[in-house]
């Protein structure tokens, strides 16, 4: 029984050991990842589901495909992927930790044999004498040896950048550095938006969660302005805030100047510029067909208006000026889309500096209201995100950690060079973590230079 | 001189290159690899020159901008990196006869730039007026480009393994035989890789620093954000399975493929056929 259980760790152990399971997983995460990008994430529009059958859509909502990121399966794969590469470092880096700490600085027979750069110098110098070139010979040209004496036979040991081969450790570790930050930001952060019309002060912000949220501070807008390139393209969406504490401005925090691409911090919130809209009021005058009894109508930038008559109004468009549109006429004028109680939907354009086009087009469609627009007073609503997220600062160490690992890994080796003294033959091996091309040359001219060397003071 | 001009220029030049690396491959002649090399560099060196000019051009409209900011403009900056990745691994690793498989990504990037793109200079929208644009753009660009190089020679891998499996029945030599060995073309392979993978790895997190200090998300979920993670999976798989017993050689090769039709699809697919927070690229 206990042996069976035993057998039972040790092969879960391997299995989570393996780099089939890490093959598997990535391979599983790239390809499950391409559902979220097809499938449309939150609320299905109703676009969409009119799009699907209704028992699709009942399995896609089952296995989450809706919010697939934060699916179990896919939280499931992630949670895997982690444990496979702990599992994968606790299995090998013991070795590694081993081969830097507690190198073999011998070369022995055996080891001689799995090394791939072996070369030989013949000697007839005494090995004392060898003894204090070679050293000095490495130290200058490699790295400080290691020297010892084993059965008659001079050891030297010398290398390079041992270090370097944690480095796919600390790729590891920063994955999930970056896991951990991430965690922290779900946990103790919020995401969240504020639509503030211009003058308008707000404390309270709604989350995605549905939520609202108290920031614990104010928020004024002063003033938002679009501006534009000369084809009409936008060029920059500014917000003027104010934070205000207790109802009064912080000092430093006073018409603070947001752009796409420059957010305004406080307190560890970040509020940046992300959408914009009419905020403004729209003057209208009902009056009969004959220019009588006048009833003022105020119509928001954003909403409707009902009348008494069941018909309710909104603005789609309006200008200060409506000469460049209408040559020959003059003024504000406003596109209203009208909607009647029975049902019809009517669009069309009011003015103020001509009441008789306002009357005539009453009188052509029968309609007993005459609408004449008055102006606007203008005003803009800035759309701010809004977030605090107290992980952003262990995900950058992640990410840092990786870079530099990746680079460590990817481009660094740990080099490695014996020297053998023992009847009268010199034996040099060289040994790399990586890139074997490279190092060949390299090891070549070590053993060209040492052989020179040797000769050289010998004929001098 | 005008940058359009220029871009005709390089145009032409990668499509002289690349019908002279066919003639090479053909001939076996050295001479023949040697100019075709050369006006690769003439091209590369002409595309320099009108990046520049474009930039220059662009101030010169009082919209001044690095040329990176949309298709067409990304498109011809990855032509550029594509040839420069490549002629660094010739520098670097002497097997000129990969440009046979790579020239061609390079031309083609080029062709549909000059012909079937908008090649107007716009003015910079505001989400894209950051620094960020310049680091993101560059080390995303350099990494596909590596991928790009992975995916011509993991194909020279796939043809030269199948013609050795092959040519060991019948015994008859071919241009094959101008390919580099097998055991060649999988360590150049993983090199390309190892060239792209941490600039990928840079460009992601680039993009999630700008995505952060612009929209206070490092990640959305948003598909090119996805996409890019989806690249990333699959290399990282490639570097594992040369570790792996059973995924070493084709699967490998496979791997690099399917990793660079992932980057293209990243690229391109996710602007023209999906929506997203970078729909300003295409």
């Amino acid at each position: 029984m206990t042996i069976k259980k035993r057998d039972f760790l040790q092969s879960l152990w391997d299995f989570f050991c393996s780099l089939k399971l890490t093959m598997f997983l990535l391979i599983s995460l790239a390809v499950t990842s391409i559902i979220g990008t097809v499938i449309p994430q939150g609320t299905p529009p109703p676009e969409y589901v009119a799009q699907i059958s209704a028992n699709k859509l009942q399995l896609y909502k089952a296995l989450g495909f809706f919010d697939m990121y934060h699916s179990w399966w896919f939280i499931l794969l992630l949670y895997l992927l982690t444990v496979n590469l702990v599992a994968c470092s606790i299995k090998r880096l013991p070795h590694i930790l081993k081969m830097i700490t507690d190198p073999a600085t011998t070369l022995s027979h055996g080891l001689e044999q799995s090394i791939a750069n072996v070369a030989s110098i013949k000697t007839t110098d005494k090995p004392e004498a060898l003894k204090e070139k070679i050293t000095s010979f490495l130290k200058n040209e490699f790295g400080q040896p290691v020297v010892n004496e084993v059965d008659g036979a001079w050891h030297f040991f010398a290398q390079k950048a041992p270090w370097c081969r944690l480095a796919v450790y600390i790729v590891h570790l920063s994955v999930i550095v970056i896991f951990i930050g991430a965690m922290i930001g779900s946990l103790f952060g919020y995401k969240g938006y504020v639509n503030i019309t211009e003058g308008e002060t707000v404390s309270k912000i709604g989350l995605r969660s549905g939520q609202e949220h108290d920031l614990g501070f104010a928020v004024r807008c002063e003033q938002f302005t679009v501006s534009l390139y000369p084809n009409g393209a936008p060029k920059e969406f500014k917000s003027i805030l104010t934070v205000l504490e207790n109802g009064a401005p912080v000092p430093d925090y006073t018409n603070v100047r947001v752009i796409v691409n420059d957010p305004l911090q406080y307190k560890g919130i970040t509020f940046y510029q992300s959408s914009y809209g009419d905020a403004g009021t729209h003057f209208f005058t009902m009056t009969d067909k004959e220019g009588k009894n006048p009833v003022p109508v105020a119509v928001s930038g954003m909403g409707s208006v009902v009348m008494t008559d069941g018909t309710s109004m909104r603005v789609s468009q309006a200008t200060d000026d409506v000469s460049a549109f209408a040559p020959g006429l003059s003024g504000p004028a406003a596109q209203v889309e009208v909607h009647s109680p029975s049902g019809a939907t009517d669009s069309f354009v009011v003015y103020a500096n001509h009441p008789e086009l306002n009357e005539a087009y009453a009188r052509d469609h029968g309609t007993k209201q005459v609408i004449h627009y008055k102006g606007a007073q203008k005003k803009m609503f800035t759309g701010l995100q809004v977030a605090k997220d107290p992980g952003v600062w262990v995900v950058w160490v992640g990410c840092f950690l990786m870079i530099i690992g990746v680079y460590v890994a990817f481009f660094m080796s740990h080099r490695r060079i014996w020297v053998r003294i023992q009847n009268g033959t010199i034996t040099v091996a060289g040994n790399t973590s990586k890139n074997q091309a490279a190092f060949q040359p390299v090891f070549q001219q070590l053993v060209d230079k040492l052989t020179t060397q040797l000769t050289k003071e010998k004929t001098q | 001189m005008t940058s359009s001009l220029l871009f005709n220029i390089t145009t032409f030049a990668y499509l002289v290159s690349m019908l002279l690396f066919f003639v090479f491959l053909t001939s076996r002649a050295k001479t023949l690899g040697t100019v075709a090399i050369s006006v690769a560099y003439g091209g590369l060196l002409a595309q320099t020159i009108a990046i520049g000019l474009r930039w220059k051009e662009s101030y010169d409209l009082g919209i001044g901008h690095a040329p990176l900011s949309n298709l067409y403009e990304s498109v011809v900056f990855f032509a550029w990196t594509i040839v420069l990745i490549y002629l660094v691994m010739d520098i670097r690793y002497k097997y000129r006869v990969i440009g046979v498989f790579v020239m061609p990504f390079a031309l083609l990037g080029m062709a549909w730039a000059q012909l079937g793109l908008d090649t107007g200079i716009q003015p910079l929208v505001p989400a894209l007026q950051s620094n960020w644009l310049l680091y993101h753009v560059i080390t995303c660009f350099l990494g596909y480009a590596a991928f790009a190089v992975a995916c011509g020679i993991s194909i020279m891998y796939l043809i030269r393994a199948n013609h050795d499996d092959n040519s060991q029945k019948s015994g008859e030599a071919s241009l094959i035989s101008m390919f580099p060995p097998t055991r060649v073309l999988d360590d150049l392979n993983y090199r390309a890789i190892m060239v792209g993978f941490p600039l990928l790895t840079l460009g992601i997190i680039t993009g999630a620093a700008w995505a952060n200090y612009a929209w206070g998300t490092y990640w959305s979920w948003d598909p090119k954000e996805t996409w890019s993670l989806i690249v990333w999976f699959v290399y990282a798989a490639f570097l594992h399975a040369r570790f792996t017993r059973g995924w070493v050689g084709r699967r490998a090769a496979w791997l690099s493929i399917i990793g660079f039709a992932a980057t293209i699809f990243c690229y391109l697919g996710v602007n023209l056929l999906l929506s997203g927070l970078h729909s300003y690229g295409g």
